[in-house]
């Protein structure tokens, strides 16, 4: 009796994971398909689903206009970099917190993760000024620091939380056996996180691959990363919705391909210290 | 060398005075235990001559050399942790060789070294596995062979064997006093078990809330108790404290007798009571006697097999020079 009330409750709980995955898989699904139609196509009504003329013209004549390679490669140095620096930044900021904290240090993690809810635009104006007296805009080293300094808050939290689960002992242990705190942070301490800075690495990775509110408003031309591209197939010659999705497509098809290859880590990254 | 002295050192958490400024000498080469029960600032005590916390005031010497504020990694000494505290990500071979590599040791010594512990350790075998993959007392001696590599003026052990079985403590509890034997080395070591400080020490501290309250060889502690905390803290089982009319007789407040001093017998002695519980372990006969009128339970440990069982009237005789008195304060009556 217990086994067959299981059975069914797995059977439902199946259903529905799958039910909701397509359901945000959905978009994505619809923005690869409609790459493939022709304009006429894609806002043909009702709407077409699979069965239509499979074409790569729109992927052409994108490759064509546009030089996909360097919105690429902004992307990957932009995101990279955000990524690699709000960890250098981080690794001390969590070491401190997670195994000397002070009376405040709750008040200041969450402090730092109040600054995520202020939106973004409230504070474009100032940026845009500083940018300009600093001759950062448009550049790809201004957008590595803003990304940084926006990620900065969930990148601490994340390793953080990781720092909290290795014992103290260890480290005091380094310290006995003569480490200085750099040699404790980068030889002992670093190592044993791998695991915990790898899935922060990633999941701060695709926040700032996906960015798009700054990387819009920063940059022009030279700097421009892929969700530039993706916008600039938009509005400037009316809406072309096919050659609008083969531009996305090749936008995330990166980030995708990575994220489906690193899933595994990601999940157990983001579930840490959760499940035990 | 490895001579400690601690000048009325003190420590507070916020507004807990852990311990009261304390002074105390470890000499060098000297065995010296802290023992008490848990929480009564044992650990901290080491933890602040490792340099792990900051004194609150006092002055904490090293050889003569004021250590007060210097950092633990500078003070030449040694620590082995209750949880071993080894480094996951290494080897054995590497956690061994960490502190030496900090140390900027040439490779070679390094190796001869680790080659040496190995030996003396009995982890020849082990040194290319990571911790995960060792026993609980083969982790313990990992982290006692990255101490020894040091070559430390002296070595703190936190607990070490309180993660390990019964079985494997005593071993362990051997092996370090061979350890200390052959180093000659100042060793200062952490335990709430009386028991292992009494086998290992050649001397005790004997801590309750932060403070002192004897110092000296296990013998000096078991058979002249300067008070009522380390008389019944030292001795297994509890010495039996009587308090009353009994204590008058001796012109005491308190009167301390210990289980091995009490004799046994169906019909003869002073005190009389009814057997509760009685354990045979063949080597000894433990009872736990009711109803003497004296105090709630008298423990008795008779040598050999001794046939009383539950319920059986005994009666016992203290032997009358080994009674210890105690004022009201607890304090010995010599």
């Amino acid at each position: 009796m217990a086994r067959a009330v299981t059975q069914q409750r797995k059977i439902i709980n199946t259903v529905l994971a799958w039910g909701v995955g397509l359901l945000i898989f959905f978009p994505i699904l619809w923005t690869i398909l409609t790459s493939f139609k022709t304009e006429a196509q894609a806002i043909s009504d009702p709407p077409v689903f699979l069965f239509f003329d499979w074409t790569l013209e729109n992927y052409a004549v994108v490759q064509e206009r546009s030089d996909y390679m360097r919105y690429l490669w902004n992307s990957v140095i932009i995101a990279g970099g955000s990524t690699v620096l709000g960890i250098i930044v981080a690794v001390p900021a969590a070491w401190s917190m997670a195994f000397v904290p002070s009376t405040r240090t709750k008040d200041i993690l969450l402090w730092m993760l109040s600054t995520k809810m202020l939106p973004a635009v409230g504070v474009l104006y100032p940026i845009y000024l500083i940018f300009i007296k600093l001759g950062l805009l448009d550049s790809r080293t201004g957008l590595v620091i803003v990304l940084m300094l926006m990620n900065l808050p969930i990148i601490v939290w994340m390793l953080y939380t990781y720092f909290r689960e290795i014992p103290g002992e260890i480290l005091e242990a380094a310290r006995m056996d003569g480490a200085t705190l750099k040699e404790e942070i980068l030889y002992v301490l670093t190592p044993m996180a791998v695991p915990g800075i790898a899935s922060t690495l990633l999941l701060n990775f695709i926040l700032a691959w996906n960015e798009a509110f700054w990387t819009l408003n920063l940059t022009a031309a030279k700097a421009a990363p892929l969700t530039a591209f993706i916008a600039s197939y938009s509005s400037p010659e009316g809406l072309f919705y096919a050659k609008l999705s083969a531009a996305s497509t090749m936008a995330i098809a990166p980030i995708l391909i990575l994220g489906w290859f690193s899933q595994k880590q990601l999940v157990s990254g983001l579930t840490f210290g959760a499940v035990k | 060398m490895g001579r400690i002295t601690l000048d009325k050192v003190s420590k507070r958490f916020g507004d807990v005075e852990v311990i009261p400024p304390l002074d105390l000498t470890i000499e060098d080469g000297e065995f010296t235990v802290f023992v008490g029960p848990s929480g009564c600032g044992k650990s901290t005590l080491l933890r602040l001559i490792a340099g792990l916390e900051d004194t609150t005031s006092g002055q904490i010497r090293i050889d003569s050399q004021d250590a007060t504020h210097v950092p633990p990694a500078k003070r030449g000494l040694a620590m082995v942790f209750q949880s071993y505290a080894l480094y996951p990500h290494m080897s054995v071979r590497k956690n061994i060789a960490f502190p030496m590599k900090m140390a900027g040791v040439p490779e070679d010594e390094q190796k001869r070294r680790i080659e040496a512990a190995a030996n003396a350790l009995n982890l020849t075998d082990y040194l290319d596995r990571r911790p995960g993959q060792l026993s609980g007392g083969q982790r313990q001696r990992v982290a006692i062979g990255r101490a020894i590599v040091r070559e430390p003026s002296a070595f703190l052990f936190d607990e070490p064997l309180s993660n390990l079985d019964a079985a494997l403590r005593v071993g362990m509890r051997l092996e370090i006093s061979e350890l200390h034997e052959r180093l000659k080395t100042t060793m200062i070591y952490v335990t709430h078990d009386q028991v292992e400080a009494m086998t290992m020490a050649d001397k005790i501290v004997v801590l309750q809330a932060g403070v002192i309250e004897q110092v000296g060889s296990p013998l000096e502690l078991y058979h002249e108790p300067r008070n009522k905390f380390v008389a019944g803290f030292i001795g297994s089982p509890k010495m039996n404290f009587i308090e009353g009319a009994e204590a008058g007789k001796h012109g005491a407040h308190t009167i301390g007798i210990r289980p091995e001093h009490i004799a046994v017998s169906a019909d003869e002695g002073p005190w009389s009571g009814a057997v509760s519980v009685s354990e045979h372990l063949g080597s000894d006969t433990f009872f736990h006697v009711h109803d003497t009128g004296l105090a709630e339970t008298i423990t008795v440990r008779a040598d050999g097999e001794v046939g009383f069982r539950h319920g059986d009237r005994i009666r016992l005789t203290p032997r009358a020079e080994l009674i210890h008195k105690f004022d009201e304060n607890g304090l010995r009556i010599a």
